[in-house]
């Protein structure tokens, strides 16, 4: 199935997780949040929660800024 | 209503709840932002630094206690995080939702990074456009409310305009930030007075946030009774960071002392400060 993750285009099996796509784009998951259609997934909740065809996931972090 | 400071002792003021007492050592003159004690009045950004070395001596050099991050798509390629610096360096994360223009996006910034940063304190930025950068006041005090709702302690960027910087207020804002002029441009305060209305009425902290150039600007900021100044870019964009962190802590402390101490009024002709009695030429 396709998902959009960080703006990407990204084939993926079904019943990928939200902690596996977290874990293909960033290095580490300290300071990182992810938010799966514009809602925010608490990670408590990554490994349970999985996307579906053409769902959108936004993975962030801190830079410099402000 | 707070009251005139400007012809206020020292003693007066703390009387208000709001300086130390007369003779106290100024470090006893901490800045508190919702229930929480800073003892620097110097809110740093983090933007614009051009590696992480600069920008570690320049948190160094200013003594912030308290310094603004944004919140990006993660890079793979990243290496070194601020996050990391702001760690070595013992200061508090303020992140901030620059990028936003709409209420909806900023409030899901503020959860993100509430969720990744572990802080339910945000620096809310509503922008209405990339030219001028200024804030979108009915997209902010949206957000600003959604966000109170919600928990946050919600300090917001905005106009040097009272009205505005009042309603932010009333919906449960823990600081106001009015800019002194656009973010960046180093045009320094180009309304006091507004800025002092808005320190007259105001019962939260007032942080001078943007367009600080140098550290007569941020002087004068805490000379119109500001409780804070928050800059970036003309320390991390000077070119010598540190140094210019280092004058901005003073003109800070600087303008700090200055107003607790209740400057002279202005007059329209001399008024000499040499008895007149005793002269020789006298008769």
């Amino acid at each position: 199935m396709k998902v959009i993750v960080n703006g990407q285009a990204r084939e993926v099996p079904e019943g990928t997780s939200v902690a596996e796509l977290v874990a293909s784009v960033a290095p580490a998951v300290s300071g990182v949040a992810a938010a799966l259609n514009d809602e925010v997934v608490r990670r408590s909740d990554w490994d349970a929660t999985t996307l579906r065809e053409a769902d959108r996931l936004e993975v962030l972090t801190a830079v410099q800024g402000g | 209503m707070r009251e005139q400071t400007a012809h206020t002792t020292p003693a007066g003021a703390a009387a208000a709840g709001r300086a130390p007492e007369s003779g106290a050592a100024p470090e006893a003159d901490s800045l508190v932002i919702a229930g929480e004690e800073f003892g620097s009045r110097l809110i740093m950004g983090t933007g614009g630094a051009p590696s992480m070395h600069v920008l570690r001596e320049a948190l160094t050099a200013s003594g912030t206690e308290l310094t603004t991050v944004a919140m990006r798509r993660v890079d793979p390629q990243a290496r070194g995080s601020v996050l990391d610096v702001l760690r070595e360096c013992g200061v508090r994360v303020l992140p901030n939702t620059a990028g936003c223009f709409t209420a909806g996006e900023a409030v899901l910034t503020a959860k993100l990074a509430r969720e990744a940063l572990h802080t339910n304190w945000v620096k809310l930025e509503v922008i209405a456009d990339e030219r001028t950068l200024l804030p979108d006041p009915i997209e902010l005090v949206d957000a600003a409310e959604q966000l109170v709702d919600d928990g946050f302690v919600v300090l917001p960027y905005t106009n040097d305009d009272p009205v505005l910087a009042r309603r932010l207020e009333q919906v449960g804002c823990a600081a106001v930030m009015p800019l002194g002029s656009p973010i960046g441009s180093g045009l320094g305060i180009r309304n006091p007075h507004n800025i002092e209305l808005i320190v007259e009425q105001a019962n939260v902290p007032v942080v001078l946030d943007a367009g600080l150039g140098t550290a007569s600007d941020a002087a004068l900021a805490m000379e119109l009774g500001c409780d804070a100044v928050l800059l970036a870019t003309a320390v991390t964009r000077a070119q010598h960071p540190a140094a210019m962190a280092a004058a901005m802590r003073h003109a800070v402390q600087a303008g700090r002392l200055a107003r607790l101490a209740g400057r002279i009024p202005k007059r329209r002709y001399a008024q000499a400060s040499s008895p007149w009695e005793g002269l020789s030429t006298g008769t």
